[in-house]
Protein backbone atom coordinates (compact mmCIF):
# COMPACT_ATOMS: atom_id res chain seq x y z
CA UNK A 1 0.00 0.00 0.00
CA UNK A 2 2.40 2.45 1.16
CA UNK A 3 4.55 1.24 -1.98
CA UNK A 4 1.85 1.90 -4.39
CA UNK A 5 1.02 5.28 -2.64
CA UNK A 6 4.58 6.35 -3.16
CA UNK A 7 4.74 5.12 -6.49
CA UNK A 8 1.93 7.05 -7.23
CA UNK A 9 3.68 10.34 -5.79
CA UNK A 10 6.75 9.42 -8.32
CA UNK A 11 4.33 9.73 -11.39
CA UNK A 12 2.71 13.04 -10.58
CA UNK A 13 5.13 15.28 -12.12
CA UNK A 14 4.79 13.69 -15.06
CA UNK A 15 1.48 13.53 -15.31
CA UNK A 16 0.66 17.06 -14.03
CA UNK A 17 0.53 18.78 -17.34
CA UNK A 18 -1.92 16.39 -18.75
CA UNK A 19 -4.35 16.40 -15.76
CA UNK A 20 -4.21 20.62 -15.37
CA UNK A 21 -5.38 21.19 -18.97
CA UNK A 22 -8.28 17.75 -18.18
CA UNK A 23 -9.35 19.62 -15.41
CA UNK A 24 -9.20 22.88 -17.53
CA UNK A 25 -11.17 21.55 -20.03
CA UNK A 26 -13.83 20.10 -17.79
CA UNK A 27 -14.29 22.96 -15.61
CA UNK A 28 -14.80 24.78 -18.96
CA UNK A 29 -16.98 22.72 -20.42
CA UNK A 30 -19.02 22.52 -17.14
CA UNK A 31 -19.00 26.03 -16.19
CA UNK A 32 -20.45 27.20 -20.14
CA UNK A 33 -23.16 23.86 -19.88
CA UNK A 34 -24.13 25.98 -16.12
CA UNK A 35 -24.70 29.19 -17.33
CA UNK A 36 -26.79 27.76 -20.51
CA UNK A 37 -29.10 25.39 -17.95
CA UNK A 38 -29.75 28.68 -16.44
CA UNK A 39 -29.99 30.47 -18.99
CA UNK A 40 -33.30 28.23 -20.42
CA UNK A 41 -33.56 26.35 -17.59
CA UNK A 42 -34.54 29.03 -15.20
CA UNK A 43 -37.77 30.36 -17.27
CA UNK A 44 -38.67 27.11 -18.22
CA UNK A 45 -38.97 25.78 -14.78
CA UNK A 46 -40.70 28.70 -13.94
CA UNK A 47 -42.86 28.86 -16.90
CA UNK A 48 -43.66 24.73 -15.70
CA UNK A 49 -45.52 26.29 -12.59
CA UNK A 50 -46.93 29.55 -13.96
CA UNK A 51 -48.91 28.28 -16.76
CA UNK A 52 -50.45 25.56 -14.88
CA UNK A 53 -54.34 25.75 -14.48
CA UNK A 54 -54.74 28.14 -11.63
CA UNK A 55 -51.45 29.41 -12.36
CA UNK A 56 -50.03 33.04 -12.65
CA UNK A 57 -50.38 32.72 -16.37
CA UNK A 58 -52.45 29.74 -17.11
CA UNK A 59 -51.59 28.38 -20.88
CA UNK A 60 -53.42 25.07 -20.86
CA UNK A 61 -52.13 24.16 -23.93
CA UNK A 62 -48.03 25.58 -23.66
CA UNK A 63 -47.80 23.45 -19.92
CA UNK A 64 -48.55 20.02 -21.21
CA UNK A 65 -45.84 20.54 -24.04
CA UNK A 66 -43.08 21.87 -22.06
CA UNK A 67 -43.80 19.25 -19.71
CA UNK A 68 -43.22 16.94 -22.98
CA UNK A 69 -40.14 18.31 -23.65
CA UNK A 70 -38.43 18.31 -20.51
CA UNK A 71 -39.37 14.81 -19.90
CA UNK A 72 -38.15 13.93 -23.54
CA UNK A 73 -34.48 15.68 -22.41
CA UNK A 74 -34.82 13.91 -18.62
CA UNK A 75 -35.73 10.16 -20.30
CA UNK A 76 -32.75 10.23 -22.72
CA UNK A 77 -29.60 8.84 -21.29
CA UNK A 78 -26.86 11.28 -21.75
CA UNK A 79 -24.58 9.07 -23.70
CA UNK A 80 -27.25 8.38 -26.71
CA UNK A 81 -28.77 12.19 -26.57
CA UNK A 82 -24.43 13.00 -27.29
CA UNK A 83 -24.84 11.07 -30.09
CA UNK A 84 -28.66 11.71 -31.38
CA UNK A 85 -27.39 15.57 -31.20
CA UNK A 86 -24.65 15.30 -32.98
CA UNK A 87 -25.65 17.27 -36.21
CA UNK A 88 -27.08 20.21 -33.97
CA UNK A 89 -23.75 20.49 -32.50
CA UNK A 90 -21.50 20.90 -35.58
CA UNK A 91 -23.99 23.27 -36.87
CA UNK A 92 -23.36 25.20 -33.53
CA UNK A 93 -19.33 24.92 -33.14
CA UNK A 94 -18.35 23.76 -36.48
CA UNK A 95 -16.89 20.31 -35.30
CA UNK A 96 -18.24 17.21 -33.00
CA UNK A 97 -14.81 16.84 -30.87
CA UNK A 98 -13.35 18.99 -28.20
CA UNK A 99 -14.97 21.10 -25.11
CA UNK A 100 -16.61 23.50 -27.34
CA UNK A 101 -18.40 21.32 -29.19
CA UNK A 102 -19.31 19.56 -26.21
CA UNK A 103 -21.16 21.99 -24.35
CA UNK A 104 -23.86 21.46 -26.85
CA UNK A 105 -24.94 18.21 -25.77
CA UNK A 106 -24.19 19.16 -21.71
CA UNK A 107 -26.84 22.23 -22.10
CA UNK A 108 -29.29 20.19 -23.51
CA UNK A 109 -28.81 16.92 -20.93
CA UNK A 110 -28.95 19.88 -18.50
CA UNK A 111 -31.46 22.14 -19.21
CA UNK A 112 -34.67 20.14 -18.60
CA UNK A 113 -33.10 18.61 -15.69
CA UNK A 114 -32.19 22.16 -13.86
CA UNK A 115 -35.83 22.75 -14.94
CA UNK A 116 -37.77 20.12 -12.90
CA UNK A 117 -35.28 21.20 -9.66
CA UNK A 118 -36.71 24.78 -10.61
CA UNK A 119 -39.88 23.70 -10.93
CA UNK A 120 -40.19 22.17 -7.46
CA UNK A 121 -38.72 24.63 -5.66
CA UNK A 122 -40.67 27.79 -6.96
CA UNK A 123 -43.73 25.24 -6.50
CA UNK A 124 -42.71 25.02 -2.38
CA UNK A 125 -42.87 29.41 -2.10
CA UNK A 126 -46.10 29.40 0.06
CA UNK A 127 -49.61 30.20 -1.53
CA UNK A 128 -50.32 32.98 0.78
CA UNK A 129 -47.07 35.00 0.07
CA UNK A 130 -48.76 34.95 -3.39
CA UNK A 131 -51.80 35.66 -2.91
CA UNK A 132 -50.82 38.59 -0.76
CA UNK A 133 -48.34 40.00 -3.22
CA UNK A 134 -51.83 40.19 -5.31
CA UNK A 135 -53.98 41.84 -2.93
CA UNK A 136 -51.18 44.39 -2.75
CA UNK A 137 -51.75 44.90 -6.42
CA UNK A 138 -48.28 43.81 -7.80
CA UNK A 139 -47.69 42.84 -11.27
CA UNK A 140 -46.84 39.69 -12.69
CA UNK A 141 -43.29 39.88 -13.73
CA UNK A 142 -42.86 41.69 -10.04
CA UNK A 143 -44.55 38.35 -8.26
CA UNK A 144 -41.71 36.10 -10.34
CA UNK A 145 -39.20 38.99 -9.92
CA UNK A 146 -40.15 40.02 -6.37
CA UNK A 147 -41.78 36.86 -4.90
CA UNK A 148 -41.40 33.38 -6.37
CA UNK A 149 -37.56 33.84 -7.23
CA UNK A 150 -36.43 35.43 -4.23
CA UNK A 151 -38.75 32.64 -1.94
CA UNK A 152 -37.32 30.09 -3.57
CA UNK A 153 -33.60 31.48 -3.63
CA UNK A 154 -32.30 28.74 -1.08
CA UNK A 155 -33.73 25.72 -3.46
CA UNK A 156 -32.68 27.19 -6.41
CA UNK A 157 -29.38 27.18 -5.47
CA UNK A 158 -29.31 23.84 -4.11
CA UNK A 159 -31.17 22.52 -7.77
CA UNK A 160 -27.97 24.67 -9.44
CA UNK A 161 -25.13 22.17 -7.45
CA UNK A 162 -27.08 19.19 -7.92
CA UNK A 163 -26.85 20.50 -11.41
CA UNK A 164 -23.58 21.35 -11.71
CA UNK A 165 -22.28 17.97 -9.99
CA UNK A 166 -24.35 16.46 -12.40
CA UNK A 167 -22.74 18.02 -15.05
CA UNK A 168 -19.27 17.13 -13.69
CA UNK A 169 -20.24 13.40 -14.72
CA UNK A 170 -22.06 13.86 -17.85
CA UNK A 171 -19.15 15.78 -18.92
CA UNK A 172 -16.90 12.61 -18.02
CA UNK A 173 -18.97 10.55 -20.25
CA UNK A 174 -18.34 13.45 -22.88
CA UNK A 175 -14.87 12.83 -22.70
CA UNK A 176 -15.21 9.42 -23.52
CA UNK A 177 -16.48 10.28 -27.29
CA UNK A 178 -13.79 13.09 -27.57
CA UNK A 179 -15.32 15.30 -25.86
CA UNK A 180 -11.70 16.44 -23.67
CA UNK A 181 -11.77 16.92 -20.16
CA UNK A 182 -10.56 14.78 -17.38
CA UNK A 183 -13.04 11.87 -18.27
CA UNK A 184 -11.08 12.09 -21.81
CA UNK A 185 -7.57 12.06 -19.79
CA UNK A 186 -8.92 9.06 -17.99
CA UNK A 187 -10.18 6.65 -21.18
CA UNK A 188 -7.21 7.67 -23.10
CA UNK A 189 -4.22 7.25 -20.73
CA UNK A 190 -5.46 5.44 -18.18
CA UNK A 191 -8.21 2.73 -19.81
CA UNK A 192 -6.72 2.60 -23.30
CA UNK A 193 -2.51 2.03 -21.18
CA UNK A 194 -3.77 0.69 -18.42
CA UNK A 195 -1.96 3.44 -16.57
CA UNK A 196 -4.12 3.20 -13.19
CA UNK A 197 -2.02 6.30 -11.73
CA UNK A 198 -4.13 8.20 -14.07
CA UNK A 199 -7.26 6.44 -13.23
CA UNK A 200 -6.67 7.67 -9.63
CA UNK A 201 -5.88 10.84 -10.96
CA UNK A 202 -8.40 11.84 -12.66
CA UNK A 203 -10.97 9.93 -9.69
CA UNK A 204 -9.47 12.45 -6.82
CA UNK A 205 -9.65 15.58 -9.08
CA UNK A 206 -13.28 14.65 -10.00
CA UNK A 207 -14.13 14.07 -6.61
CA UNK A 208 -12.42 17.15 -5.22
CA UNK A 209 -14.66 19.48 -7.81
CA UNK A 210 -17.73 17.67 -7.14
CA UNK A 211 -16.83 18.18 -3.31
CA UNK A 212 -15.86 21.98 -3.59
CA UNK A 213 -18.75 22.62 -5.49
CA UNK A 214 -20.83 21.01 -2.77
CA UNK A 215 -19.42 22.91 0.06
CA UNK A 216 -19.59 26.23 -1.67
CA UNK A 217 -22.88 25.59 -2.78
CA UNK A 218 -23.90 24.98 1.30
CA UNK A 219 -22.56 28.17 2.01
CA UNK A 220 -24.63 30.34 0.24
CA UNK A 221 -27.45 28.31 0.65
CA UNK A 222 -27.46 29.05 4.38
CA UNK A 223 -26.15 32.51 3.54
CA UNK A 224 -29.35 33.20 1.52
CA UNK A 225 -31.86 31.27 3.38
CA UNK A 226 -33.82 33.33 6.02
CA UNK A 227 -36.05 30.81 6.95
CA UNK B 1 -66.95 52.69 1.94
CA UNK B 2 -67.57 48.84 1.05
CA UNK B 3 -70.89 47.85 -0.40
CA UNK B 4 -71.39 44.53 -1.63
CA UNK B 5 -74.75 44.02 -3.97
CA UNK B 6 -76.30 40.47 -3.87
CA UNK B 7 -72.90 38.76 -3.74
CA UNK B 8 -73.10 34.96 -5.28
CA UNK B 9 -69.85 32.74 -5.41
CA UNK B 10 -70.06 29.27 -6.53
CA UNK B 11 -66.89 26.61 -7.09
CA UNK B 12 -67.47 24.08 -9.66
CA UNK B 13 -65.09 21.08 -7.33
CA UNK B 14 -65.86 17.81 -9.04
CA UNK B 15 -68.17 18.62 -11.63
CA UNK B 16 -70.65 19.43 -8.01
CA UNK B 17 -71.49 22.96 -7.64
CA UNK B 18 -70.56 24.62 -3.70
CA UNK B 19 -72.08 27.47 -3.12
CA UNK B 20 -69.89 29.77 -0.81
CA UNK B 21 -71.72 33.06 -0.83
CA UNK B 22 -75.57 33.11 -1.21
CA UNK B 23 -76.77 36.41 -1.96
CA UNK B 24 -74.67 38.38 0.74
CA UNK B 25 -75.53 41.95 0.71
CA UNK B 26 -72.79 43.80 2.49
CA UNK B 27 -72.70 47.57 3.52
CA UNK B 28 -69.65 48.81 5.24
CA UNK B 29 -69.70 52.98 6.49
CA UNK B 30 -66.63 55.07 6.56
CA UNK B 31 -64.44 55.13 9.53
CA UNK B 32 -66.11 51.98 11.44
CA UNK B 33 -64.92 48.60 11.99
CA UNK B 34 -67.09 45.68 10.68
CA UNK B 35 -67.15 42.11 11.85
CA UNK B 36 -68.29 38.96 10.38
CA UNK B 37 -68.69 36.15 11.96
CA UNK B 38 -70.01 32.34 11.59
CA UNK B 39 -69.04 28.72 11.27
CA UNK B 40 -66.13 27.37 9.63
CA UNK B 41 -67.05 26.88 5.56
CA UNK B 42 -69.62 29.63 6.27
CA UNK B 43 -67.86 31.66 3.20
CA UNK B 44 -66.31 34.33 5.44
CA UNK B 45 -63.25 34.23 3.79
CA UNK B 46 -64.77 33.60 0.53
CA UNK B 47 -67.08 37.13 0.91
CA UNK B 48 -63.66 38.96 1.98
CA UNK B 49 -61.87 37.65 -1.14
CA UNK B 50 -64.43 38.88 -3.12
CA UNK B 51 -64.08 42.88 -2.07
CA UNK B 52 -61.01 43.15 -3.55
CA UNK B 53 -61.47 40.22 -6.19
CA UNK B 54 -58.88 38.07 -4.59
CA UNK B 55 -61.48 35.84 -5.74
CA UNK B 56 -64.21 37.00 -8.66
CA UNK B 57 -67.92 37.19 -7.75
CA UNK B 58 -69.96 34.41 -9.97
CA UNK B 59 -72.83 37.38 -9.85
CA UNK B 60 -73.03 40.74 -8.01
CA UNK B 61 -71.63 43.87 -7.28
CA UNK B 62 -68.76 44.78 -5.36
CA UNK B 63 -68.07 48.88 -4.98
CA UNK B 64 -65.15 49.97 -2.25
CA UNK B 65 -64.52 53.68 -2.25
CA UNK B 66 -67.02 54.38 -4.84
CA UNK B 67 -65.19 52.55 -7.53
CA UNK B 68 -66.67 49.63 -9.07
CA UNK B 69 -64.51 46.76 -8.33
CA UNK B 70 -65.96 44.10 -10.42
CA UNK B 71 -65.62 46.06 -13.68
CA UNK B 72 -62.11 47.46 -13.49
CA UNK B 73 -59.56 46.15 -16.12
CA UNK B 74 -56.45 43.91 -14.61
CA UNK B 75 -54.34 47.35 -14.39
CA UNK B 76 -56.74 48.96 -12.60
CA UNK B 77 -58.14 46.68 -10.43
CA UNK B 78 -54.32 46.19 -9.27
CA UNK B 79 -54.01 50.33 -8.76
CA UNK B 80 -57.39 49.99 -6.89
CA UNK B 81 -56.12 46.98 -4.23
CA UNK B 82 -53.13 49.24 -3.75
CA UNK B 83 -55.84 51.28 -2.11
CA UNK B 84 -57.27 48.09 0.26
CA UNK B 85 -55.23 46.82 2.79
CA UNK B 86 -55.28 43.12 3.98
CA UNK B 87 -53.96 41.56 6.64
CA UNK B 88 -53.86 37.31 6.71
CA UNK B 89 -54.10 34.71 9.37
CA UNK B 90 -50.72 33.14 8.65
CA UNK B 91 -49.22 36.91 7.96
CA UNK B 92 -48.15 35.71 4.59
CA UNK B 93 -44.51 37.92 4.89
CA UNK B 94 -41.50 37.80 2.64
CA UNK B 95 -39.34 35.10 4.21
CA UNK B 96 -36.81 36.47 2.02
CA UNK B 97 -36.95 40.02 3.06
CA UNK B 98 -36.24 41.58 6.05
CA UNK B 99 -39.36 43.68 8.48
CA UNK B 100 -38.20 46.65 6.31
CA UNK B 101 -37.86 45.10 3.58
CA UNK B 102 -41.35 43.56 3.72
CA UNK B 103 -42.86 46.63 4.71
CA UNK B 104 -41.58 48.65 1.42
CA UNK B 105 -43.09 46.08 -0.89
CA UNK B 106 -46.59 47.48 -1.51
CA UNK B 107 -44.43 50.97 -1.46
CA UNK B 108 -42.44 49.58 -4.86
CA UNK B 109 -45.39 48.53 -6.34
CA UNK B 110 -46.56 52.35 -6.16
CA UNK B 111 -43.66 53.20 -7.68
CA UNK B 112 -42.54 55.28 -4.44
CA UNK B 113 -38.84 56.70 -4.95
CA UNK B 114 -36.28 54.83 -2.32
CA UNK B 115 -35.63 57.45 -0.63
CA UNK B 116 -39.34 58.38 0.57
CA UNK B 117 -39.77 54.51 0.97
CA UNK B 118 -37.24 54.88 3.89
CA UNK B 119 -38.86 57.25 5.99
CA UNK B 120 -42.23 55.49 5.28
CA UNK B 121 -40.87 52.51 6.59
CA UNK B 122 -39.41 54.08 9.59
CA UNK B 123 -42.80 55.71 10.19
CA UNK B 124 -44.74 52.74 10.20
CA UNK B 125 -42.77 50.93 12.26
CA UNK B 126 -43.72 53.01 14.88
CA UNK B 127 -47.10 52.99 14.47
CA UNK B 128 -47.13 49.95 14.87
CA UNK B 129 -44.60 49.49 17.78
CA UNK B 130 -41.70 47.85 16.19
CA UNK B 131 -38.83 50.51 15.53
CA UNK B 132 -36.31 48.25 16.64
CA UNK B 133 -36.54 45.54 14.62
CA UNK B 134 -36.37 47.01 10.68
CA UNK B 135 -33.98 44.57 9.88
CA UNK B 136 -35.07 41.24 11.02
CA UNK B 137 -36.28 38.57 9.22
CA UNK B 138 -39.87 37.40 9.61
CA UNK B 139 -38.42 34.14 10.93
CA UNK B 140 -36.55 36.07 13.97
CA UNK B 141 -40.33 37.32 15.09
CA UNK B 142 -43.03 36.32 17.30
CA UNK B 143 -46.50 35.94 16.05
CA UNK B 144 -47.29 38.75 17.40
CA UNK B 145 -44.61 40.85 15.83
CA UNK B 146 -45.05 39.39 12.97
CA UNK B 147 -49.00 40.61 12.33
CA UNK B 148 -47.71 43.79 13.43
CA UNK B 149 -45.41 43.67 10.25
CA UNK B 150 -48.25 42.57 8.28
CA UNK B 151 -50.34 45.48 9.95
CA UNK B 152 -47.50 47.73 8.56
CA UNK B 153 -47.26 46.94 5.50
CA UNK B 154 -50.99 46.36 4.80
CA UNK B 155 -50.79 50.23 5.88
CA UNK B 156 -48.08 51.53 3.49
CA UNK B 157 -49.91 52.39 0.74
CA UNK B 158 -52.35 54.67 2.69
CA UNK B 159 -55.55 52.56 1.94
CA UNK B 160 -58.69 53.60 2.87
CA UNK B 161 -59.89 50.01 4.24
CA UNK B 162 -58.41 47.42 5.73
CA UNK B 163 -59.58 44.05 5.54
CA UNK B 164 -58.40 41.30 7.77
CA UNK B 165 -59.19 37.65 7.66
CA UNK B 166 -58.75 35.81 10.88
CA UNK B 167 -55.97 38.16 12.03
CA UNK B 168 -55.66 36.62 15.60
CA UNK B 169 -56.71 33.69 15.07
CA UNK B 170 -52.72 32.08 15.21
CA UNK B 171 -51.88 34.20 18.70
CA UNK B 172 -52.17 33.29 21.83
CA UNK B 173 -54.45 35.45 23.90
CA UNK B 174 -52.72 38.29 25.22
CA UNK B 175 -51.31 39.16 21.75
CA UNK B 176 -54.59 39.13 20.20
CA UNK B 177 -55.85 41.37 22.69
CA UNK B 178 -52.47 43.92 21.83
CA UNK B 179 -53.17 42.94 18.15
CA UNK B 180 -56.92 43.99 18.39
CA UNK B 181 -56.46 47.30 20.43
CA UNK B 182 -53.96 48.44 17.51
CA UNK B 183 -56.42 47.56 15.35
CA UNK B 184 -58.60 49.85 17.57
CA UNK B 185 -56.23 52.44 17.61
CA UNK B 186 -55.49 52.83 14.34
CA UNK B 187 -59.56 52.90 13.25
CA UNK B 188 -59.79 55.96 15.92
CA UNK B 189 -56.76 57.59 15.45
CA UNK B 190 -56.63 56.73 11.04
CA UNK B 191 -60.11 56.98 10.05
CA UNK B 192 -59.34 53.12 8.58
CA UNK B 193 -62.15 52.06 7.60
CA UNK B 194 -61.71 47.97 9.11
CA UNK B 195 -63.35 44.75 7.56
CA UNK B 196 -62.55 41.97 9.79
CA UNK B 197 -63.70 38.66 9.47
CA UNK B 198 -63.38 36.16 12.85
CA UNK B 199 -64.97 33.18 14.43
CA UNK B 200 -64.65 34.73 17.98
CA UNK B 201 -67.47 36.62 19.50
CA UNK B 202 -64.56 37.98 21.93
CA UNK B 203 -63.63 40.43 18.84
CA UNK B 204 -66.79 41.54 17.87
CA UNK B 205 -67.67 42.80 21.60
CA UNK B 206 -64.20 44.09 21.44
CA UNK B 207 -63.85 46.17 18.85
CA UNK B 208 -66.77 46.20 16.18
CA UNK B 209 -69.10 49.15 15.39
CA UNK B 210 -71.05 46.66 12.75
CA UNK B 211 -71.32 43.34 12.90
CA UNK B 212 -72.83 40.06 10.70
CA UNK B 213 -73.46 36.79 11.63
CA UNK B 214 -73.17 34.55 8.47
CA UNK B 215 -74.33 30.80 7.99
CA UNK B 216 -73.76 28.82 4.63
CA UNK B 217 -73.01 31.99 2.41
CA UNK B 218 -75.99 34.62 3.92
CA UNK B 219 -76.12 36.79 6.23
CA UNK B 220 -78.47 35.85 9.12
CA UNK B 221 -78.17 38.76 10.81
CA UNK B 222 -76.21 42.24 10.19
CA UNK B 223 -76.59 46.07 11.19
CA UNK B 224 -74.86 47.95 14.29
CA UNK B 225 -73.83 45.98 17.16
CA UNK B 226 -76.06 47.90 20.07
CA UNK B 227 -78.93 47.60 17.32
CA UNK B 228 -78.70 44.36 17.03
CA UNK B 229 -78.52 43.78 20.89
CA UNK B 230 -81.98 45.49 21.06
CA UNK B 231 -83.52 43.98 18.36
CA UNK B 232 -85.76 41.01 19.42
CA UNK B 233 -84.48 37.44 19.10
CA UNK B 234 -80.96 38.32 17.83
CA UNK B 235 -78.34 35.51 17.82
CA UNK B 236 -75.25 38.34 18.40
CA UNK B 237 -77.35 39.13 21.16
CA UNK B 238 -77.51 35.83 22.56
CA UNK B 239 -74.13 34.85 21.82
CA UNK B 240 -72.65 38.14 23.59
CA UNK B 241 -74.83 37.75 26.26
CA UNK B 242 -75.87 34.10 26.67
CA UNK B 243 -78.78 34.71 29.75
CA UNK B 244 -80.77 31.87 30.34
CA UNK B 245 -83.65 31.25 29.07
CA UNK B 246 -87.03 31.77 31.58
CA UNK B 247 -90.45 30.69 32.31
CA UNK B 248 -91.09 33.52 34.76
CA UNK B 249 -94.63 35.19 34.09
CA UNK B 250 -93.97 38.73 33.36
CA UNK B 251 -90.49 38.63 32.95
CA UNK B 252 -88.81 40.82 30.75
CA UNK B 253 -85.10 41.48 29.06
CA UNK B 254 -84.03 45.11 29.47
CA UNK B 255 -80.58 46.42 27.95
CA UNK B 256 -78.75 48.88 28.95
CA UNK B 257 -77.34 50.37 25.52
CA UNK B 258 -74.96 52.66 27.78
CA UNK B 259 -73.78 52.64 31.73
CA UNK B 260 -76.60 54.32 34.21
CA UNK B 261 -75.24 56.30 37.50
CA UNK B 262 -79.17 56.13 38.22
CA UNK B 263 -80.53 53.48 40.36
CA UNK B 264 -82.98 53.14 38.28
CA UNK B 265 -84.47 50.03 39.69
CA UNK B 266 -85.53 51.05 43.24
CA UNK B 267 -86.74 54.14 41.38
CA UNK B 268 -88.90 51.86 39.46
CA UNK B 269 -90.12 50.28 42.69
CA UNK B 270 -90.49 53.54 44.70
CA UNK B 271 -92.64 55.34 41.67
CA UNK B 272 -94.20 52.70 40.46
CA UNK B 273 -94.68 50.61 43.31
CA UNK B 274 -94.17 47.06 41.36
CA UNK B 275 -92.05 44.52 42.58
CA UNK B 276 -89.07 43.92 40.77
CA UNK B 277 -87.23 40.83 40.52
CA UNK B 278 -83.76 40.54 39.21
CA UNK B 279 -83.31 36.57 37.53
CA UNK B 280 -80.23 37.40 35.25
CA UNK B 281 -77.98 40.28 34.19
CA UNK B 282 -74.51 40.37 32.38
CA UNK B 283 -72.24 43.52 31.45
CA UNK B 284 -70.20 43.55 29.14
CA UNK B 285 -67.73 46.28 26.66
CA UNK B 286 -69.80 45.90 23.94
CA UNK B 287 -68.37 48.80 21.04
CA UNK B 288 -66.43 51.05 23.37
CA UNK B 289 -69.69 50.99 25.77
CA UNK B 290 -70.72 49.47 28.71
CA UNK B 291 -74.11 47.54 27.54
CA UNK B 292 -75.61 45.42 30.47
CA UNK B 293 -78.99 43.01 29.91
CA UNK B 294 -80.88 41.82 32.26
CA UNK B 295 -83.98 39.43 33.04
CA UNK B 296 -86.22 41.21 35.17
CA UNK B 297 -89.44 40.08 36.38
CA UNK B 298 -91.94 43.02 36.96
CA UNK B 299 -94.95 42.59 38.96
CA UNK B 300 -97.67 45.06 39.70
CA UNK B 301 -100.89 46.90 38.75
CA UNK B 302 -99.05 49.83 37.28
CA UNK B 303 -96.45 47.16 35.27
CA UNK B 304 -97.21 49.21 31.80
CA UNK B 305 -96.29 52.34 33.36
CA UNK B 306 -92.97 50.81 34.62
CA UNK B 307 -92.24 49.94 31.15
CA UNK B 308 -92.61 52.60 29.36
CA UNK B 309 -90.41 54.66 32.15
CA UNK B 310 -87.44 52.20 31.05
CA UNK B 311 -88.33 52.61 27.81
CA UNK B 312 -88.03 56.59 28.47
CA UNK B 313 -85.10 56.26 30.12
CA UNK B 314 -83.39 54.80 26.77
CA UNK B 315 -83.62 50.86 27.76
CA UNK B 316 -84.50 48.47 25.69
CA UNK B 317 -87.29 46.53 26.79
CA UNK B 318 -89.08 43.44 25.59
CA UNK B 319 -91.07 40.74 26.52
CA UNK B 320 -88.99 38.05 27.25
CA UNK B 321 -89.76 34.55 27.20
CA UNK B 322 -91.52 34.52 23.56
N1 LIG C 1 -61.11 27.54 -4.02
C1 LIG C 1 -62.18 26.83 -3.62
N2 LIG C 1 -62.62 25.79 -4.34
C2 LIG C 1 -63.69 25.09 -3.95
N3 LIG C 1 -64.41 25.32 -2.84
C3 LIG C 1 -64.03 26.34 -2.07
C4 LIG C 1 -62.88 27.15 -2.40
N4 LIG C 1 -62.73 28.09 -1.45
C5 LIG C 1 -63.73 27.87 -0.56
N5 LIG C 1 -64.51 26.84 -0.92
C6 LIG C 1 -65.70 26.34 -0.20
O1 LIG C 1 -66.54 27.42 0.07
C7 LIG C 1 -67.09 27.35 1.37
C8 LIG C 1 -66.75 28.59 2.15
O2 LIG C 1 -65.35 28.64 2.39
P1 LIG C 1 -64.65 29.82 3.18
O3 LIG C 1 -63.19 29.57 3.14
O4 LIG C 1 -65.13 31.11 2.66
O5 LIG C 1 -65.19 29.59 4.65
P2 LIG C 1 -64.81 30.36 5.99
O6 LIG C 1 -66.07 30.87 6.56
O7 LIG C 1 -63.74 31.32 5.74
O8 LIG C 1 -64.28 29.17 6.89
P3 LIG C 1 -63.07 29.15 7.95
O9 LIG C 1 -63.60 29.78 9.19
O10 LIG C 1 -62.80 27.70 8.13
O11 LIG C 1 -61.92 29.89 7.35
C9 LIG C 1 -66.54 26.07 1.96
O12 LIG C 1 -67.51 25.07 1.80
C10 LIG C 1 -65.33 25.76 1.14
O13 LIG C 1 -65.12 24.37 1.07
MG1 LIG D 1 -61.65 31.47 6.34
Amino acid sequence: MIDALTEFADRLPGMQETLYYGTLDTLYMVLWATVFSVLFGLPLGVLLVTTERGGLTPAPWLKPVLGAVVNIGRSLPFIVLMVAVLSLTRLLTGTTLGPTAAIVPLSIGAVPFFARLVETAVREVDRGVVEAAHAMGTRKSAIVGKVLLPEALPGLVAALVMTVVTLVSYSAMAGAIGGGGLGDVAIREGYQRFDDHYLWATVILLVVIVQAAQTIGDLVIRRVSHR
Amino acid sequence: MIEAVDLHKVYPVNKRRVVALDGVDLSVEQGEVYGVVGQSGAGKSTLLRCVNLLERPTSGRVVVDGRDMTALGAADLRRARRRIGMVHQHFALLSSRTVAGNIAFPLENAGVPRRRRGARVAELLDLVGLGDKAKAYPAQLSGGQKQRVGIARALASDPAVLLSDEATSALDPDTTESILELLRDLNRELGLTILLITHEMDVIKRICDSAAIMESGTFLESGKVLDLIATPGSRLASSLFPLPPTDAPDSVAVTYPRAYDEPLMSELTRRFGVDVNILAGAVEQVAGTSVGRLNVQIQGERRDGALRFLTDKGLLVQEAGR
